[in-house]
């Protein structure tokens, strides 16, 4: 399986974690999509469709917690028949990482996602670039830096 | 007795074994601690997930194999032991001793451990 990644840094630790935990599929993005990091996905448009829904996500359940006057979820697990989603979020310098995991039952399970995760989170901060500001993709910019963003997640 | 006192009567069969070191309920699906008796330095959470990742592999092994299900694991190490007994729950039994534990005193008691939790 081929992991690739938009901000480099983040492929050691993403290879590190899906060969570890099994998972089958991986993003890892900025909790407005912007997708850093993609492992498993085979179709760009897949990727946009897990970033929007991942983001979605994030912040509607971070809205519940402040309605519910609680720090945001540590994570959110949702396991079905065959699959399990994993969807967390964790600081780093540069801001935060949401990282979105899905994995087989028959291969891994919540405790090991879990629990390289945690490295996953410690290698991303130890990874990450220090002291630099990430570009911010302005709104005419965006069509453009998306379509960068997918041909350098898909190789192309 | 509540379902935590239970646990917690069921870990104490296991840990007063001279030479046991831990002992915890590990739910096999997930890989999720249910309930532990651990000594410091034990890292309960990730000897949960990789016992439950392991019995799930045993387990397609064994089924390859045609032996039916596993009864009793025990992987002995350098520095120490671990011992697993799957209950029919699904529930791990898990027990982290000493290299030289007596092994069939804490296998009879993850079995009576197991048959409780099943």
């Amino acid at each position: 399986m081929t992991a690739r990644a938009v901000e480099t840094w983040t492929l050691q630790p993403l290879t590190d974690f899906v060969r570890e935990a099994s998972v089958r599929l991986v993003l890892l993005m900025t909790p407005a999509g912007q997708v850093l990091a993609q492992s498993g996905f085979s179709r760009a448009v897949d990727v946009m469709s897990a970033a929007a829904l991942g983001a979605a996500i994030v912040a509607s359940t971070g809205e519940l917690a402040k309605q519910l006057r609680q720090a945001p979820f540590a994570a959110l697990n949702h396991q079905g028949n065959r699959h399990g989603i994993f969807l967390s979020t964790f600081p780093i310098e540069r801001g935060t990482v949401v990282v979105l995991a899905v994995y087989d039952l028959d291969v891994s399970s919540l405790g090991l996602v879990q629990l390289f995760y945690e490295q996953l989170a410690a290698d991303l901060k130890a990874a990450s670039p220090k002291g630099s500001v990430p570009k911010q993709v302005l709104a005419a910019d965006f069509e453009r830096e998306l379509s960068e963003s997918l041909n350098t997640l898909f190789g192309r | 007795m509540t379902t935590a006192g239970r646990f917690g009567h069921v870990l104490d069969l296991i840990t007063r074994v001279r030479g046991v070191r831990g002992a915890m309920l590990v739910a096999g699906d997930d890989g999720l601690v249910v309930a532990e008796q651990l000594m410091e330095g034990i890292k309960g959470p990730a000897v949960a997930a990789l016992a439950a990742s392991l019995g799930g592999r045993l387990r397609r092994a064994m089924e390859a194999a045609g032996l039916g299900a596993s009864v009793f694991w025990h992987l002995q190490a350098d520095q120490g032991t671990l011992l697993v007994v799957p209950a029919a729950s699904g529930v791990l039994v898990v027990a982290v001793a000493e290299p030289d534990v007596n092994i069939g005193l804490v296998r009879l008691e993850l079995l009576r451990a197991s048959e409780a939790v099943a």
